[in-house]
């Protein structure tokens, strides 16, 4: 019997969107699994002196876990995810991320997958090809995949569904956060605004659990054009919410190309609820942005209070 | 109606001319040229783009306004590639915010084949006919070839001149030229007869020239006025400059089979990684094998795909033992710190040759 080979998977970018997916598929084809732990300083440290210093603040954090992780696996999972249809892609860092890897650190080995359905290559064969590559067994292989799959998407209904019902049953002032999962979900970098935003009795809502077709789908009533998916699916989200909502905070990290563009569009074009558009690079102190959240906090709150006086 | 049509597209290194003589032949209508971009332009642009968005955006920006401050009523935008698509959108809603009055047309990819795009010029000007739409673009096709032909010569020779200034009077003769040229033949007897002129130039090349090759971002390669006009810099001091990125191999002669693109990149790039990037690495390893002396990077700040390269670029500059001089530009006007960086390339590319 073989040892069973070491995977890391690092956790920042598109972990915080398929993490289900990965863990449960790896764990099916009997591979030990091994995710770095939550970002902290030394990870950020790592990253930007590994990155390339134009790069954005998510993908130096990714590097960073990367970094964490090299000398402790076999391998290292980094998948390649250019596009979910045929109009569509990704930014270019999700599929160019494996060869920047590679690139960055000579010593690693990468095993990844590839979902381009622009280009023909849809995610089932893509990890058929990666299970392969692990064990010969096409049979199991298959059924991993469709295990793996399965839980991704009851994970991923769970979070919309109980997202909806928390917006129905809360009394607190709801703001909901325009951002990337993993920035919102980011140890370093949406942590703390999450935080302080429960510390002045808002409800945090996100908009990274949202119905994604449906968001798709909304998110043509603000821009017809766009075709960056994960921007599509987190500005639908501002089309679906903004009557349930009494604010929005726009999350980003400097300097994130499709974000630049798309967050600009969106302030420009959604006028029916108050926004604020927060910014963070890797020099960020607490201090300010605590400032900020709390005059945001308190503009919600007034118009809150004036509509509430408007409709009695 | 379409008497009254302004038509602008963004400025655009010399490629204003063979647009403009389309525009003309498909349309009926002598568009408003584009401003040759100066400072103003670029503040205006940077002044209503979002902060961070790459460079070319407030430039075509600043381009915009201005047109439309003159008079321009119909503004078109081509997309593709990177952020470049979604360029568009975002800057027609930004001009409308602004109060200006316009039609604005969007040429993405995305939304456009070749036959689509003729039905679009076809509801703009109801009399142009298919064949007509064809000798138009066959025009194109070959005025553009032309000017990149020649640009690559004035590229490779303007160093060495004996008397200074003769390429740029002959260029600016040569321009001036293509725009009042009517047919293919025309093209062919000004190709014939500007070839003949611009070897006819003296120069003076020692055998074992400096030789620098440039990669990088499309739009700040072409565009001289965004690049600081590096490569009159790098003329200067006489050295000869490859650039592969030009209109004419973007649009047409590029292979677009990805993979045989991909194979020049490899071993270091093994997958796509956006835009122009994997271009960006398969150029750099074919200078360096083809011997050049050092490899200049350009790109916007923040430009994504050409971010993804630079791991891979500094591989191959590590492992061939080249120089690679890394650019990246915004909408900073100030030409000296580039000026300083490049003397200081060009003196240690002077000193490793002597070396060896």
């Amino acid at each position: 019997m073989k040892n069973k080979i070491k995977v890391g998977i690092p956790r920042g970018l598109l972990y915080f969107k398929y993490n289900v997916l990965w863990t449960s598929f790896l764990e099916e084809m009997g591979c030990e699994i091994m995710i770095s732990p939550e970002s902290n300083k030394q990870i950020l440290e790592k990253g930007a002196q590994h990155s390339i210093d134009e790069s954005c603040l998510s993908a130096k954090i990714y590097i960073g876990h990367v970094d964490w992780l090299r000398d402790k696996v076999d391998y290292l999972f980094v998948p390649s995810i250019a596009s979910y249809s045929k109009n569509t892609q990704t930014c270019s860092k999700f599929y160019a991320m494996p060869d920047i890897v590679r690139n960055t650190f000579r010593d690693i080995k990468v095993i990844t997958y590839k979902l381009d359905i622009a280009n023909g290559k849809n995610e089932r064969d893509g990890f058929i090809k990666f299970g392969m590559s692990i064990n010969n067994n096409l049979l199991k292989v298959i059924n991993a995949y469709k295990k793996a799959k399965k839980k991704q998407l009851e994970y991923e209904k769970d979070q919309h569904i109980n997202q909806d019902k928390l917006l129905e049953h809360t009394s607190k002032l709801k703001i909901l956060i325009v951002s990337h999962p993993y920035n919102i979900h980011d140890k370093i970098i949406g942590y703390p605004i999450k935080e302080y935003l429960n510390k002045l009795d808002v409800e945090v809502i996100y908009a990274d659990k949202v119905n994604k077709p449906k968001s798709i789908e909304a998110s043509r009533n603000i821009s017809t054009d766009l075709y960056w998916t994960y921007n599509q699916e987190i500005i639908g989200a501002l089309d679906l919410y903004k009557s349930k909502v009494d604010g929005a905070i726009f999350l980003t990290t400097f300097p994130c190309g499709p974000d630049s563009l798309v967050n600009d569009l969106c302030i420009r074009k959604v006028k029916e609820i108050p926004c604020a558009y927060i910014l963070i690079d890797e020099l960020q102190g607490e201090a300010g942005i605590q400032t900020r959240l709390e005059s945001f906090v308190d503009i919600v709150l007034t118009k809150k209070i004036k509509n509430c006086k408007k409709t009695d | 109606m379409i008497g009254e049509m302004k038509i602008v597209f963004p400025h655009f290194g010399n490629y204003h001319i063979p647009i403009a003589k389309f525009v003309e032949k498909t349309l009926n209508i002598k568009p408003f040229l584009p401003f040759a971009i100066t400072k103003k332009t670029i503040e205006l642009g940077a002044k209503h783009s979002p902060d961070f968005v790459c460079v070319p955006f407030k430039y075509n920006l600043g381009n915009y306004i201005e047109a439309l401050e003159n008079g321009a009523n119909v503004l078109i935008q081509a997309g593709g590639g990177c952020r470049f698509g979604y360029y568009g959108e975002l800057q027609e809603e930004i001009l409308k915010n602004l109060g200006y009055n316009f039609k604005f047309y969007k040429l993405t990819a995305r939304s456009l084949d070749k036959l689509a795009f003729y039905k679009m010029l076809k509801k703009i000007n109801p009399n142009l006919s298919f064949g007509k739409y064809v000798y138009s673009a066959y025009f194109l096709y070959k005025h553009v070839k032309l000017l990149d032909e020649i640009e690559d010569y004035i590229r490779k020779n303007i160093g060495f001149e004996v008397n200074i200034g003769d390429f740029e009077k002959l260029e600016k003769k040569f321009h001036c030229e293509m725009k009042v040229i009517k047919k293919i033949s025309d093209i062919r007897k000004i190709s014939v007869k500007y070839k003949k002129l611009f070897k006819n130039i003296s120069i003076k090349k020692p055998k074992n020239c400096l030789k620098v090759g440039i990669v990088g971002e499309f739009y700040v390669l072409i565009e001289p006025f965004s690049n600081y006009y590096i490569e009159r810099e790098l003329a200067k001091k006489g050295i000869e400059v490859k650039r592969y990125i030009n209109v004419f191999y973007t649009a047409f002669s590029k292979d677009h089979r990805f993979k045989k693109r991909l194979k020049r990149a490899k071993p270091y790039i093994l997958d796509d990684i956006g835009a122009d990037g994997v271009d960006s690495v398969g150029h750099a390893l074919e200078l360096t094998k083809k011997g050049y002396d050092g490899i200049i990077h350009i790109k916007p700040f923040g430009c994504t795909p050409e971010i993804n390269a630079i791991p891979a670029l500094q591989n191959i500059s590590n492992d061939y033992n080249i120089p690679i001089l890394y650019f990246s530009v915004d909408s900073q006007t100030s030409e000296t710190g580039v000026k300083t960086r490049l003397e200081a390339f060009h003196d240690m590319l002077l000193m490793k040759k002597k070396k060896e």
